[in-house]
């Protein structure tokens, strides 16, 4: 008899379904590619095949403009591959399109989650818990330091400080995909209508979202505005541009990040944060775990991130886990 | 608590000076008291609760998290308060935090046996915010960004009282401060500092560029390169107090014996050798000195190696009488009088430079054969001793500064308004002849120098000429040559060059100037005067 889960192998670029010869989220090109989302670090460019959501699928046509071998998967659809796997797309919760990956061979289930989080989003619709004998689990914030507070307070601490400051404007540095966009919706779900302004580097990411149906209301290019039109206002940008030489067009700006990493102070002050906005796109330590409570697995397997921390876990309350050295994923900017 | 939690984080946010004075004034003036004082106090570094430590925080956390997710959060945060702040298992009840002055009077009763049941029973009532201001309040490190000076600056500017006065009433009380609070904001007497060791603000001096006085009107002294001190003894105590008003006696205790007459001075400290004022009982160059500096011990091989010593400026107050609105002429004839009372071991007086006129004295001037010296001093004869830069009274005249050549090699973003630029600088020398093969190493920093016109030229010279990158740091091609302005260099270990400048800044641009012409590592170690 076969060792159990003997054809799911993880290998440093990907976790490779050996009977179908498919890699998840590989880091080079291959012949087949199951993407979990649209991140960079995720889904690269080149593969002969790419299995992904439609969503997913777009976002990657954006991006490398090609999509050449393309299979969409809607949420919920099964696709046969070749060896007797089947492959189930199920929504994850990440960014518009994520989805978790459940492979189901030899009457064993295994379910990659790719990034993941629990909160309610605006622009995707959220995790599903799914059954399974092997739970492939993020862990980027993999820290029982990591809470993230709910987003509703970390709202009312933006448009507070813009209401205090109506001389300048607020700078969110935010990814430009998902991040961005739900933090555009999570305003306007707060009530804030006025335009929003946008660097350059967003601005076909929201018109895609848009496409897809998400309401970002309305929207601005900085490019086409003056200085003092953007006093007052919500201004975004991709992180690598807050102390950027483009910052300089905008009205003195009070620089925000929208990331998980700034619950830690330290990681504020370094990159020049004055207003550090605690909103991530990954689940945080409580919901790490408890979905590993909640799936129940046979075994986890931690990859990218702080598996250390969430193995020990594991181990404190008698799981089997493994921790799985992926490389090339990291999250510097979430 | 929350509110001065509030204020800590709003201040670990923000770069500027002025938003920081802003926010601790603010602060200050809605808060009641005594709770303004213990957060007064715990900004000066005022606050010491010996029963809780670091390890205590350690210890109380590891009794209720896993010790391994304990030390890998520490590792990945870098900060024992914040890493507990946030780990701490909060009890599901809403928070009910205590009041500034509750909380200090609760660190305060507990020792080292009680602390363990009791500062949990105080972190239980608070949110995260709440328990990282708490737990920096007890171990007295708030990596906040604000001295003890910026924090008398926002008092001074909350309440609109002059800040030497505050420094003045400083060293007479003690947190929470009540007497100076009633002072500051409600027009009560100030506090009685006559026979208490009490720091007085310095006289400070405005830069000579460059006029003509009369010796007539003015004398002149040398400026000697150590640090500025005043030492006080009043009430049986003695003190040594820095430029800012910090009390440093305790770097310095072979100065706290010496002096035995109810006094205050003001002088230069050195350490003996004999680079500054002579080849016997003269000083020798702040290198030296900054053996001694920032010390909280001193060793008996440093007290014997590099021995402390104040030469005289100045006296303020003598056997409890105020000198300070005499004329300087007469003050002076006061501290003559008063020095030969002193230990020659630990005080002499800082000469007065003799010359015909003022042509003569910058003969001297520029002929001051001793490199350590910093420069002269010009005071007005019938100056009184005032707080702070008062005008056409003091002046610094400082000596030229030496001038070399250096490529730029490394360029840092700034902070605050600079955030997007690259203006902190670093440049190298050669190593030998650049035609041949030389390299270029190290051998300072600069970050001022230069119009903000200039800075947007280098900045553009910066990104349009890297060759690698190591996060906020840029490595330039070697194309840039700046003169670099500095007060003296001197050997170093720390460096790989072996060299260290002191106050290096940007002269000049040389855009003109092929880096192969820049000066060699040798004509700067030439410059040494150690």
């Amino acid at each position: 008899m076969r060792a159990p889960f003997s054809w799911i192998r993880p290998e440093p670029w990907g976790i490779h379904v050996v009977p179908a010869d498919a890699w998840i989220d590989p880091g080079r090109p291959v012949g087949r590619a199951l993407v979990t989302h649209g991140h960079a670090d995720h889904a690269r460019g080149g593969h002969g095949q790419t299995v992904a959501t439609p969503e997913t699928l777009a976002i990657m046509k954006l991006r490398y403009a090609t999509d050449s071998g393309a299979t969409p998967v809607a949420y919920g659809e099964t696709i046969a591959l070749p060896g007797g796997v089947r492959a189930t797309y199920v929504p994850a919760g990440h960014v518009l399109g994520s989805a978790q990956i459940l492979l189901e061979h030899a009457g064993e289930r295994v379910v990659v989650t790719g990034d993941y989080k629990r909160r309610a989003d605006p622009t995707c619709p959220p995790f599903q818990v799914t059954p399974c004998d092997v739970f492939v689990t993020e862990a980027t914030f993999g820290l029982p330091l990591f809470t993230h507070p709910p987003i509703g307070d970390e709202m009312a601490k933006l448009l507070g400080r813009l209401a205090a400051e109506p001389d300048r404007c607020v700078l969110v540095g935010a990814y430009a995909l998902g991040k961005a966009q739900r933090v555009i919706a999570e305003l306007r779900a707060a009530g804030h209508r006025a335009p929003i302004y946008l660097h350059g580097a967003m601005e076909k990411m929201c018109r895609l979202y848009e496409a897809f149906g998400v309401d970002l209301g309305e929207l601005r290019l900085v490019s086409d505005a003056t200085g003092d039109a953007m006093r007052g206002h919500i201004v975004i940008c991709p992180p690598s541009a807050l102390g950027d030489r483009w910052s300089r067009r905008l009205p003195d700006p009070v620089p925000a990040m929208a990331s998980g990493w700034m619950r830690v102070r330290q990681r504020a002050r370094q990159r020049n944060v004055e207003l550090p906005l605690v909103i991530s796109d990954h689940a945080d330590w409580n919901e790490l775990t408890g979905t590993i409570e909640e799936v129940n697995p046979t075994e986890t397997w931690i990859t990218h991130g702080r598996e250390e921390a969430l193995l020990r876990w594991c181990q404190l309350h008698q799981r089997r886990a493994r921790a799985l050295a992926l490389v090339g994923y990291e999250d510097e900017d979430d | 608590m929350e509110e001065l939690a509030a204020l800590i984080d709003a201040l670990v946010y923000t770069r500027g000076r002025n938003e920081k004075l802003r926010l601790i004034a603010e602060y200050l003036r809605r808060t009641p008291d005594p709770d303004r004082g213990w957060a007064l106090a715990a900004l000066t570094g005022g606050l010491d609760f010996p029963a809780v430590k670091s390890g205590t925080i350690r210890s109380m956390v590891m009794e209720r998290i896993d010790p391994v997710l304990w030390t890998l959060s520490r590792d990945f945060v870098g900060d024992t308060a914040e890493t507990a702040s946030l780990l701490w298992p909060a009890p599901p009840t809403a928070p009910d935090p205590p009041g500034v002055t509750e909380a200090v009077d609760a660190l305060a009763a507990m020792t080292r046996s009680s602390v363990q049941a009791e500062l949990p029973a105080l972190l239980d009532r608070l949110d995260p915010s709440g328990r990282y201001a708490l737990l920096k309040l007890a171990t007295g490190a708030m990596r906040v960004g604000v001295s003890a000076r910026l924090a008398k600056t926002a008092f001074a500017q909350a309440f609109g009282v002059s800040l030497e006065d505050v420094e003045e009433y400083w060293h007479s009380i003690s947190p929470p401060y009540l007497e100076l609070f009633a002072w500051a904001a409600e027009e009560a007497p100030p506090p009685d500092t006559a026979n208490m060791p009490t720091f007085r603000p310095f006289m400070l001096a405005h830069p000579f560029d460059d006029a003509v006085v009369d010796l007539a009107d003015y004398v002149a002294e040398w400026k000697w390169d150590g640090i500025r001190v005043q030492m006080v003894h009043a009430g049986g105590e003695t003190r040594v107090y820095s430029r800012s008003g910090d009390d440093i006696s305790a770097t310095f205790p072979e100065l706290v014996p010496a002096l035995g007459v109810p006094a205050v001075l003001d002088g230069e400290l050195l350490v003996r050798g004999n680079h500054q004022g002579g080849e016997a009982g003269g000083a020798a160059s702040f290198n030296a000195l900054q053996q001694r500096l920032g010390r909280k011990t001193v060793s008996k091989p440093m007290l014997r190696d590099y021995p402390a010593f104040v030469r005289l400026y100045d006296i303020l107050t003598l056997d409890g009488e105020d000198l300070r609105a005499l004329p300087w002429s007469e003050r002076r004839a006061r501290l003559e009088a008063l020095v030969g009372r002193l230990p020659a071991s630990h005080f002499d007086l800082s000469a007065v430079v003799e010359a015909a006129d003022f042509a003569r004295l910058a003969e001297i001037r520029a002929g001051a054969r001793d490199d350590a010296i910093e420069g002269l001093m010009l005071k007005r004869r019938d100056s009184p001793y005032l707080a702070g830069r008062r005008a056409g009274l003091w002046y610094k005249w400082k000596r030229d500064p030496l001038l070399v050549d250096c490529v730029l090699m490394y360029a840092q973003r700034g902070s605050g308004k600079r955030s997007s630029f690259y203006s902190d600088y670093t440049f190298g020398c050669w190593d030998g002849d650049p035609d041949h093969g030389a390299e270029l190493l190290p051998v300072g920093k600069a970050y001022s120098g230069f119009t903000d016109e200039e800075l947007r030229k280098i900045d553009h010279h910066v990104r349009s000429h890297t060759v690698n990158r190591f996060g906020p740091v840029r490595e330039t091609d070697r194309s840039l040559v700046f003169e670099i302005a500095f007060d003296s260099v001197h050997p170093s270990k720390r460096h790989k060059s072996g060299l260290a400048m002191r106050f290096p800044r940007i002269h000049r641009i040389r855009w003109d100037k092929p880096a192969h012409e820049a000066d060699r590592i040798a004509a700067l170690k030439a410059l040494i005067r150690d």
